[in-house]
């Protein structure tokens, strides 16, 4: 099972790759996760890869081979789309954000994307992660909403995702995150 | 029991495990958190040197004084620390010596993409290559063994994809080794022209018994299933072909200098076609090739950049790439910026508004580069920028005029040496220290200059402003680099000055948990005459559609957009 995670630094990827890691240890796979650190956290386009099954070699997942694409952010679901096998499912969070080149002007943002996704035949599922994190106290847990939708695609036990969110979030904003797993979770799975 | 470790992680378990006491390094991304994570163990000594010349020579000391000890570093900074391991070569050690070198494969992080591999060729030492966290922790572990067995220092190459992924690593307890006693041995560690050329005897003999070694050794191992293709290949080298290619022959090799013959050639007399995959340059496929045995490597596989399994696949079997799925318009990139609220910025624009020639240097700051900011004219390496700025005033004069720009981590670690350089040398160039009270880029570890240890405790702190008048900088002025036109008029008036002069740009990195600005930036649409001014600062918060408009999920409040605006149309609205 091949799990990309895009969005943009400052978003929250790695703890969501970190959370999702251990979901899949504790189902008693070969586990590798992908981090991204230093300059390129800095604003710029980041992207993590949990991979997991019988023996896994290459921490990296390439073209053509993500069974699910987590996107933060809708220019970066279609910056990472190449990665989506054939039959993969892309969830994404209903937000944009302006990278540098168009803030400047030099380029534009493409408008209508989850549409143009759609009608490039692609298996989109969009999540209104960041209304529901407000819902759940706060803009932050939106990497956590999102895990919460991601499991619902996993059809794996619920305990399981909770138990991984509180051995990694530290126990004062644990209410809150479990609140927006569950909201991301009953967004998908509804 | 087995954890999911980062491959840093899994380097620094792999040290505690060994009973190393010391360690010293400087922080470079993809190597940082090696030391980090070894400071939390009670039974490890770390600590942040200035530079890793000097983290290279404490832990020479220690392993001199007889315990296993450790240096960590990026590649470029063993550049730094060269010095001191090519003679360590000929000391070797006491107790067991491993620096850990991280490379930077695909330059996610760094200026240069140079191969590490090379240094423990020229150097004659003993390089070690984990390709996953599991080999990263054994891997250590074995280090410090075969370090004391042979004596020499062992280099652990590490490349980002197996620095920064994580994967599962079997826990085993700390087993404490006993101090080598310490004896006077000045044949030994003083490196002499007498001494050093006994040395370089030893240090012959060495190589030729490590070569022995990886003959035989463990790390170096041979898993022949299909004899169609055979590969050679260590490190990412190794996952990336195992990925596309689980059925074909390898050797793996744990030992990456020096490399193994005997092994090779039986190796590929085994095979019909030999490969070597192997990221940067040619290391192996050169030693292969030396031997006489017909190989390809970089005649398929790239020179430049990360290799991918896809890649191994299409060139060796001839497999077609897989279908894809792109939307039909452009994507605009997005390239890492200075963050919301990040002190630097007030400071770009001001050295651009003012078309100053600026010599940059290696830190967040150098996204100043950018555009819009795009302040600086040239980054080398660390510490480059004040050397280079007085080299330009040689050159051409001082219209334009040329700072130097250099963080305040960086200044320590080799930026001093070129501010003497321009004070000894009359020099009358700027030098720009942005002190952020803290280590920005490679995500927050404290220095000589933030009055805090590795650890945490509290220590002495050095006082920038009398280090610069020490090395005989008279004119010495410190200024906020948010107040705009305060910042301005100081950098006319030190540009100007016909002598050195430094500005020490003072404000904490914005993502500090002490800095909290209160309230949000907000637009008064009906004062705005959509100058653009404030876009020209370049915050990711501030965006143009029919005027502008402020993200308020990612403005922090910090006021600069407030600052540069001139018709009063920007203000701070109520905290909420």
């Amino acid at each position: 099972m091949n799990i990309l995670i895009a969005g943009v630094g400052g978003q929250g990827t790695l703890l969501a790759s970190r959370i999702l890691g251990h979901v899949a240890v504790k189902q008693g796979y070969d586990v590798k996760v992908s981090e991204v650190h230093g300059m390129a956290q800095r604003g710029g386009s980041v992207v993590t890869y949990v991979k997991f099954g019988e023996k896994v070699y290459s921490p990296i997942i390439e073209d053509g081979e993500a069974d699910i694409i987590l996107a933060f952010e809708e220019l970066e679901a279609c910056r990472y789309l190449p990665a989506l096998k054939k039959g993969g499912k892309l969830l994404c969070s209903r937000q944009c954000i302006d990278p540098m080149p168009v803030i400047t002007g030099a380029m534009q943002y493409p408008g209508a994307i989850p549409e143009k996704l759609k009608a490039a035949g692609v298996d989109i599922i969009m999540v209104e992660a960041y209304r529901l994190a407000k819902e759940a106290g706060s803009e932050k847990v939106v990497n956590v909403v999102l895990i919460g939708a991601l499991a619902a695609l996993m059809h794996l036990d619920k305990e399981i995702w909770l138990t991984s969110i509180r051995e990694t979030v530290p126990p004062k904003f644990l209410e809150i995150n479990c609140k927006a797993f569950t909201l991301g979770y009953e967004s998908v799975a509804k | 029991m087995k954890e999911l470790l980062l491959g840093n992680a899994a380097v620094a378990r792999g040290a505690y495990e060994a009973g190393a006491k010391v360690f010293s390094s400087y922080p470079g991304t993809p190597s940082t958190e090696i030391t980090e994570f070894a400071a939390k163990y009670d039974e490890i000594y770390a600590e942040w040197a200035p530079n890793e010349k000097v983290a290279l020579e404490v832990a020479i000391g220690a392993s001199v004084a007889g315990v296993r000890s450790c240096a960590c570093m990026k590649h470029v900074g063993l550049n730094v620390a060269a010095d001191p391991l090519f003679t360590v070569g000929y000391t070797g050690v006491r107790g067991g010596l491993v620096v850990c070198v991280a490379d930077d494969p695909g330059m996610h992080s760094s200026q240069n993409e140079q191969d590490s591999r090379h240094y423990a060729k020229a150097a004659k030492v003993l390089m070690l290559e984990p390709s996953d966290s599991g080999e990263c922790k054994a891997f250590m572990k074995e280090a410090f063994v075969l370090s004391e067995e042979y004596d020499t220092p062992v280099i652990l190459r590490l490349s980002t994809r197996v620095a920064h992924s994580q994967s599962l690593v079997e826990m085993e307890p700390r087993v404490e080794v006993a101090d080598k006693p310490y004896e006077k041995d000045a044949m030994k560690y003083v490196m002499m022209p007498a001494m050093a050329r006994k040395r370089h005897i030893a240090v012959e003999e060495r190589i030729d018994k490590l070569k022995a070694l990886a003959e035989n050794c463990a790390l170096n191992t041979v898993e022949i299933n299909d004899t169609k293709i055979g590969i050679i290949a260590a490190g990412t080298g190794y996952v990336y072909a195992k990925e596309a290619l689980p059925s074909a022959s390898f050797l793996k090799l744990g030992i990456v200098n020096p490399l193994p013959e005997k092994l090779i050639r039986s190796f590929a007399e085994k095979v019909d076609k030999l490969y070597v995959i192997e990221e940067l340059d040619p290391v192996i496929e050169n030693h292969v090739k030396a031997m006489g045995i017909s190989v390809e490597g970089k005649s398929c596989m790239p020179l430049i950049g990360e290799i991918t399994a896809a890649l191994v696949k299409e060139k060796l079997t001839g497999a077609a790439k897989s279908e894809i799925k792109n939307i039909a318009e452009p994507i605009p990139v997005r390239p890492p910026v200075l963050c919301p609220g990040c002190p630097h910025r007030g400071m770009h624009y001001v050295l651009k508004k003012l078309g100053l020639r600026v010599t940059g240097d290696i830190g967040c700051y150098t996204l100043g580069a950018m555009e819009p900011l795009a302040s600086i004219d040239t980054c080398v390496c660390m510490g480059a920028g004040i050397g280079m700025a007085h080299g330009m005033e040689l050159a051409k004069g001082r219209e334009p005029k040329t700072v130097a720009i250099i963080g305040d981590s960086t200044f320590i670690h080799s930026g001093i040496t070129g501010l003497i350089n321009t004070v000894y040398n009359k020099g009358t160039s700027t030098t720009i220290i942005l002190d952020n009270s803290i280590t920005g880029m490679t995500g927050h570890q404290d220095n000589p200059t933030t009055g805090k240890t590795l650890k945490g405790e509290a220590t002495k702190q050095v006082d920038l402003e009398a280090l610069c008048h020490a090395v005989g900088v008279d004119r010495v002025s410190i200024c906020d680099p948010f107040d705009v036109d305060a910042f301005e008029k100081v950098v006319r008036e030190e540009t100007a000055a016909e002598e050195p002069s430094v500005i020490i740009a003072q404000r904490p990195c914005a993502l500090l948990k002490s800095v909290k600005y209160e309230g949000k930036a907000c637009v008064d649409k009906e004062a705005c005459k959509n100058c653009k001014a404030c876009m020209r600062i370049g915050c990711p918060a501030i965006s143009f559609r029919d005027g502008v408009v402020i993200d308020k999920s990612l403005c922090n409040g910090c006021g600069l957009c407030i600052n540069v605006c001139k018709f009063h149309a920007l203000s701070k609205e109520a905290a909420q």
